[in-house]
């Protein structure tokens, strides 16, 4: 570390202190007396203004106020030790213990460093942080999409979006606009929900679907979360129902391995189609939308009973499959 | 070790993260701070040598901060860090808005997947954190879900983690959708992956003598062994940079044209290539590593996919179609 880091971080941990320790407002000629003596003028209203700027990003309350209160026209500056401190958090050991363990959730760099960064500050506290304590698997979180930080952070700061979004079979991108509410991860997916301004009715996005990066369009603050919001209750309300329904399929002896796993029945020995092989019947649950793609997956090893809605797309996707290559040939 | 941070910035956060963690301490050994850091004792030292610099605004000896650095380099110094005279600094900083967030949304993806008994103490944890960061941040509305698969699934993510790093051989017991068939064999664990919000075991097969991928979701039993590992130990693949089949010698190159309907391809799989056509379609450059695979996968997407290279997997697939056709009288 170069001796200029460590001058300014003399300067910026003094600066910190001078206005910590008044019980009253400090004022800025104070502050360049004792801390800025060589700088000109100009030299010192840019540092001053940087090293606020960087201890308020560390998380340090400066407030503003004024000094006297008959002459207004001075501004001075502190810091409330109790708005800068962390409050006592007492935790028992198992808690401290499940603390520990969540350093390791995140794979997302950038909010592994901010959790293990706030553990230190708990350890900070007097907490002891023991992770073997717990005989606990933890969960690994990661979020690879580009999106993801912007629509974190702007849903902290409630900053409306604007971003490329893909539709689910749509040849191309819409240019969407978004007031995010909240970040939701749904079967493994990051999801994000939200006031879509254009529209102006609530919409839910799946990040995995966002072209390129997200960009802010407007100032933090610039919007409120309705009241009572639930994020999690909209992004299932608003994703595609999972309307599920039964069929009952034959499938040949030692085929259809996963579809005999969760089977609802499974009628050993009935008489199928062909007698190349054994048949059985295997009754299943599954949602919707994709269980013909599903049993076209197996080929001639399955063969579809009922419904008659879901045999007939079957046997019309295998035709058009046929029909297509007829053509082409 | 993490990458050592170099700013003034970084420096003062690391300052006021240590000085509370001495203070509720009391004495503590330079090493051992430097581990409750993250940073080495080198930087520990330089950061000391800055705060024995700050103090009281007075510029009166005792106004400083007093930093017993003979203990510290002094031959005959018994390592341990004295800092006196910074009662002001006693309590470490209020959580940021980020640090908050990551560390409270990793305690409820915890829970997530925590049994009961564990989710009743991260709720006390939980709970504590919230009111602790309620003070100036928002609500966070970041929901991370629970963990697809439960409970098990990361039983058994920590399991083979475990196992990798143990270097110890793994039974598994796994589905193969290609070959429509569960599979026992003995495999050489190398690491989990994440790649297309799935999870993998990146693993050397005994049975396939080659490095071989398991979705976690596949796995129906997995059992670690006592036996070394008879293969090299090797770090777990980079699957966003590499792939999914690169390295297999056997694999073919094959173009595929996609209807709009079956554009989630590219999501889901690691194309080489993809170039836009008319009507919204695309035309992908796919790795097969297994032709089975890809036959499955075209069968799925009937009538949405066609194959344009090569003619022989074309043939087949056509092939495939009739045969599925046929049992349909």
């Amino acid at each position: 570390m170069s001796s200029t880091t460590g001058r300014k971080s003399e300067r910026l941990l003094n600066l910190l202190i001078m206005l910590l320790v008044q019980r009253h407002y400090v004022s800025k000629d104070r502050i360049r007396e004792f801390l800025y003596p060589d700088a000109s003028t100009e030299a010192f209203e840019k540092m001053f203004e940087r090293d606020k700027e960087e201890l308020r990003s560390l998380g340090v309350p400066i407030e503003v106020g004024n000094m006297d209160a008959y002459f207004d026209d001075e501004p001075g500056y502190r810091v409330r030790p109790d708005r800068l401190a962390l409050p006592d958090i007492a935790l028992t050991p198992d808690e401290a213990a499940v603390i520990g363990l969540a350093t390791r959730v995140w794979q997302h760099a950038r909010l592994a460093d901010a959790t293990t960064e706030a553990v230190r500050k708990l350890t900070a506290l007097g907490v002891e942080v023991d992770e073997s304590a717990l005989d606990i698997a933890e969960p690994r979180l990661s979020a690879d999409e580009p999106s993801f930080d912007v629509f974190w952070e702007a849903t902290q700061e409630r900053t409306p979006v604007e971003f490329d979004y893909r539709r689910p079979g749509a040849p191309r991108t819409t240019t969407r606009h978004l007031q995010p509410w909240g970040v939701v991860r749904y079967s493994g997916r990051w999801y994000v929900v939200g006031l879509d301004t254009d529209r102006g009715k609530e919409r839910v996005f799946r990040l995995s679907r966002v072209e390129g990066e997200a960009r802010r369009t407007g100032s933090p603050g610039s919007y409120d979360v309705p009241p009572g919001t639930d994020v999690r209750a909209t992004a299932v309300r608003l994703a595609p129902p999972p309307s599920t329904g039964e069929a009952v399929v034959l499938v040949r002896r030692d085929a259809g391995v996963a579809l005999r796993s969760d089977a609802v029945s499974v009628e050993a020995d009935v008489s199928g189609p062909d007698t190349r092989t054994a048949w059985d019947r295997v009754r299943i649950s599954r949602g919707g939308q994709g269980v013909a793609d599903e049993l076209l997956g197996y080929g001639a090893a399955v063969y579809v009973e009922s419904p008659a809605e879901l045999r007939a797309e079957v046997v019309d996707r295998l035709r058009a499959v046929v029909a297509g290559a007829e053509v082409t040939s | 070790m993490s990458i050592q941070p170099t700013g003034a910035k970084d420096q003062v956060a690391r300052l006021l993260t240590l000085v509370p963690f001495l203070h509720t301490r009391g004495a503590v050994r330079l090493e051992d701070a430097a581990t409750a850091l993250g940073v080495p004792a080198e930087q520990v030292l330089a950061d000391l040598n800055v705060l024995l610099m700050c103090g009281l605004p007075g510029g009166y000896p005792d106004d400083l901060i007093d930093v017993d650095l003979d203990a510290l380099e002094e031959p005959g110094g018994d390592g341990v860090i004295r800092v006196t005279n910074a009662d002001y600094l006693a309590r470490p900083l209020r959580l940021t808005p980020t640090e908050a967030t990551a560390i409270i949304v990793a305690l409820r993806a915890l829970r997530g997947s925590a049994g009961e008994e564990t989710r009743e103490i991260v709720d006390r944890a939980l709970g504590k954190l919230e009111a602790a960061a309620a003070h100036g941040s928002a609500v966070v509305q970041i929901d991370p879900g629970d963990t697809p698969g439960g409970p098990d699934v990361v039983r058994l993510e920590a399991d083979l983690r475990q196992a990798s790093e143990q270097h110890r051989q793994v039974r598994l017991s796994y589905y193969v959708p290609s070959r429509d068939e569960q599979s026992e064999r003995i495999v050489d664990p190398r690491g989990i992956v994440t790649a297309h919000g799935y999870t993998y075991l990146d693993a050397w097969c005994h049975s396939a003598e080659a490095p071989r991928l398991f979705r976690l979701d596949r796995i129906a039993e997995a059992v670690v062994l006592d036996s070394e590992i008879q293969s090299e130990p090797e770090p777990p693949r980079d699957l966003g940079k590499e792939g999914f089949f690169q390295g297999s010698p056997e694999s073919t190159l094959a173009t595929i044209e996609l209807d709009p309907a079956a554009r989630w391809v590219v999501e889901y799989y690691p194309v080489q290539a993809v170039r836009r056509r008319r009507g919204g379609r695309l035309e992908v450059d796919l790795v097969v590593a297994n032709e089975r695979w890809l036959q499955r996968l075209l069968l799925r997407l009937a009538p949405h996919a066609r194959v344009l290279s090569p003619p022989e997997y074309a043939a087949s697939y056509t092939a495939s179609a009739r045969e599925a056709l046929s049992v349909y009288p």
